[in-house]
This record gives C-alpha cells, sequence and structure tokens, in this order.
C-alpha cells in the first residue's frame, strides 16, 4: 500500500467516523519498500489539494520521514515549489510501499492486516 | 472519441473472478462516449486538482485500468489517481496484475479489500464506479470472514460477483446510501450500472427525491448508456448521480 492511499482511508467502524482519532489510521510493524516511479513535478503539484497535510504529517514521522514542511505549501507562478520538497514527496507519497504491516484505529484500537501490500478492510460480524 | 484499447485480462483465473462480460464492456464504452467524456473533462479541468477515481467492486481489473490507461482521453487530465476496492482478495491482486500490464497512465494508487465504501474518509472520491452484484436472488451471499460452523454458511466468491439479494439491489442500495459521505462535495459524480429488474426507473426517483442516506441529498440522475434490448426493453443501464 502506497503512503497517498493512507491519506483517503479512516477506520471502516461507522461509529468511528465521526471521531478525529480514527484518522489517520496508524502503521504498524511496516515493512517498507521503495519501487520507482517517473518524476513529475507537476503531477505532485496537482495531487497538493487533494492531500490533507496534518495527517500526512503524522502518517510520515511515524514512517520515519521528518523532512516534511510542517505546512502545507502553496506554490505560486513567482514561488514555485523547491525540487527539492517535490522529491521529498514524490519519494514518500509515490514510492513507499506497505507490503506487509498493519493499520490500527486511534479510537477503537481495531488492527486492519496489511498482507502482499493489500490492505484488508473486512470487520467481523460483531463490529459492522 | 476513437476506440480505445480494452485492456488484456487474459492473466486471470476465471475460476474465482468476474470475467469482463456485457455490463464490463458497457461501462466501458459509456464511459469513453462522447457525452461522458466531454463531461468529465468539464468537471475535472486540466489545470484543477487530480480526481481521485474510486472503483467498488473491481473484479478483474478491467474497468479500473481502461480508466487508469485512458486518462488522458476521458478526463483530459493527466494527473488522475485511481484506487481499487472489492470484497474478494483474488479479485483485488488481479486488478492490481491488470492495472500494470496496460501501460497505466493515470496513476494506481492501491487496491483495498473491503466492504463498499466503508474504509474511505468522507469527502475524498471525486468520480466513483460501481458495476454491482446486481442479479435477483433469494438472499445476500456471505461476505469473507462471516462463515458460520453453526449455519454451515459457506464462503462462494463467484456467487458475491453477481447475486444482489431480493431485487437485485441490497448492496447497490448500501453503496447508493453511503454516496453523500464518500463522494466530494464539489465534483463528486458517481456511475452506477442497474440491470432492469433492479426497477431502475424507480431507483433514480427515489435518488432525486433525497430517498437515500440520511442527509437527503436530492440528487441529479441520468441514463447514459444502454445496452442489450429485449424485445424493446433495455435490460443494462449505466446511471450517472451527481450533486
Ligand atoms: C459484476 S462484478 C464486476 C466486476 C468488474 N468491475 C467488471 O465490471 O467486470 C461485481 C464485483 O463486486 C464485488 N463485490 C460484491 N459485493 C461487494 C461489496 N460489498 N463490496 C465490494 N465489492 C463487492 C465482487 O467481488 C465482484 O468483483
Ligand atoms: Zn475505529
Amino acid at each position: 500500500m502506497k503512503i497517498l492511499t493512507s491519506n483517503y482511508i479512516t477506520c471502516a467502524v461507522k461509529a468511528c467516523k465521526s471521531s478525529t482519532l480514527s484518522f489517520p489510521l496508524h502503521f504498524q510493524d511496516a515493512e517498507l519498500v521503495q519501487e520507482e516511479v517517473d518524476f513529475n513535478a507537476e503531477f505532485i503539484v496537482g495531487i497538493l489539494p487533494r492531500i490533507e497535510w496534518d495527517a500526512l504529517i503524522v502518517t510520515a514521522a511515524e514512517l520515519g520521514f521528518t523532512n516534511l514542511p510542517a505546512q502545507k505549501p502553496e506554490p505560486t507562478e513567482e514561488a514555485p515549489l523547491g525540487e527539492q520538497v517535490l522529491k521529498d514527496l514524490h519519494k514518500l507519497l509515490l514510492e513507499t510501499q506497505v507490503t506487509e504491516g498493519k493499520l490500527v484505529c486511534g479510537n477503537c484500537q481495531h488492527i486492519y492486516n496489511i498482507h502482499q501490500g493489500i490492505a484488508n478492510f473486512l470487520l467481523p460480524n460483531h463490529l459492522v | 472519441m476513437p476506440l480505445l484499447p480494452t485492456p488484456d485480462t487474459r492473466h486471470v483465473d476465471f475460476d474465482k473472478i468476474y470475467e469482463p462480460s456485457e455490463d464490463s464492456y458497457l461501462l466501458l464504452d459509456t464511459l469513453s462516449s462522447d457525452s461522458e467524456t466531454k463531461f468529465l473533462h468539464d468537471r475535472f479541468p486540466a489545470q484543477t486538482a487530480s480526481p481521485v477515481v474510486l472503483e467498488v467492486g473491481t473484479g478483474s481489473g478491467v474497468v479500473l485500468s481502461f480508466l487508469t490507461t485512458n486518462s488522458t482521453a476521458i478526463f483530459g487530465h493527466d494527473s488522475i489517481l485511481t484506487l481499487g476496492i472489492d470484497v474478494s482478495m483474488p479479485a483485488n491482486l488481479a486488478t492490481r496484475e491488470t492495472v500494470s500490464r496496460n501501460n497505466p497512465r493515470g496513476f494506481y494508487l492501491d487496491s483495498l479489500t473491503g466492504n463498499l465504501t466503508t474504509p474511505l474518509r468522507d469527502g475524498s472520491v471525486d468520480m466513483l464506479v460501481f458495476n454491482p452484484p446486481y442479479v435477483p436472488t433469494a438472499e445476500l451471499p456471505i461476505l469473507p470472514g462471516e462463515e458460520d460452523e453453526d449455519t454451515g454458511r459457506e464462503l462462494d466468491l463467484l456467487a458475491l460477483t453477481y447475486a444482489g439479494g431480493p431485487d437485485g439491489m441490497v448492496t447497490t442500495d448500501r453503496l447508493l446510501d453511503m454516496l453523500e459521505r464518500v463522494l466530494s462535495e464539489d465534483r463528486g459524480v458517481a456511475y452506477v450500472l442497474l440491470c432492469a429488474q433492479n426497477k431502475p426507473e424507480a431507483v433514480a426517483e427515489r435518488l432525486r427525491l433525497g430517498g437515500y442516506g440520511e442527509k437527503g441529498v436530492r440528487w441529479k440522475v441520468e441514463k447514459v448508456g444502454t445496452s442489450g434490448k429485449k424485445a424493446g426493453w433495455e435490460v443494462l443501464g449505466i446511471w450517472r448521480i451527481w450533486r
């Protein structure tokens, strides 16, 4: 599972949706793999508006990436994003994958397993 | 629009996974039709934020792969993000493989194992596509993890691909209830396939009147693709649902 994906998902338990603790989910025992993706600066700029920055900072720090700016960059024509920030984002969001590990909800503590890079969000009957 | 290539799915094992069929091809034709590419180009202009495209029930991945490969022609937007979800792990592995074998141009995020849109954050999806299990059956098959020794109900992944419970609408109704949360407020749009036995006109009317979900959203609904005319009856239809 790619790190960018974790920015779009939350706990599958309905009662958790209203809790701020359920997003982002927290990686545990994550085995990270880097897979090369062609670098495209425009692409990174295009996805910035679709990113919840505060959640990304939390996820990144948990995985050991601490070089992201604390505030979401807002590039303009006069002040475009620096090459280094773009490359850091590219590497973290698109190239870093979790192949095995867990995602844990900070509200209900439910654990979602990741196997072969695919996270399983199916719930046991009593939680549906 | 010139005919866009249909993704190659020859590597997929169709014993457990839905084989691309008339319904799948109707989705491909509809999403690449002149009217829908125009709608999508207008909705997701090239210089705006990348749209997040979610397919629910990807099966072989033929539809998600088609969208990822032909993103520029369909959306006029190079950088779409695509995401798949299916209750079946074999389907998710197949989808990932299908996307990567067919020269993806948009960025494929992942496939997730899950029930409809339950793991998605509210407002995170700009376009949702669903070719549901729509065949009327006495009851809905169980999902993975619900196997029960007492009742003897066993998992049947192939039944899950087509069996839709009464009216064939049990799973689709649940998905329609979720649209108000998962679709982004400003740009969200869904394409859902319904068959004649699903009573599609009644479903469309209920959507228009705010009869799905908890917030009573009054959706715009239009039939944008049809196929399989039988004695004057259209058997399959693709419905566009948007705010
Ligand atoms: C009719 S098949 C469509 C497959 C593929 N999209 C196509 O068009 O060829 C329906 C798919 O939905 C999946 N499915 C059934 N119930 C589901 C649910 N509750 N949540 C997610 N996927 C589901 C099935 O596993 C199957 O792959
Ligand atoms: Zn939770």
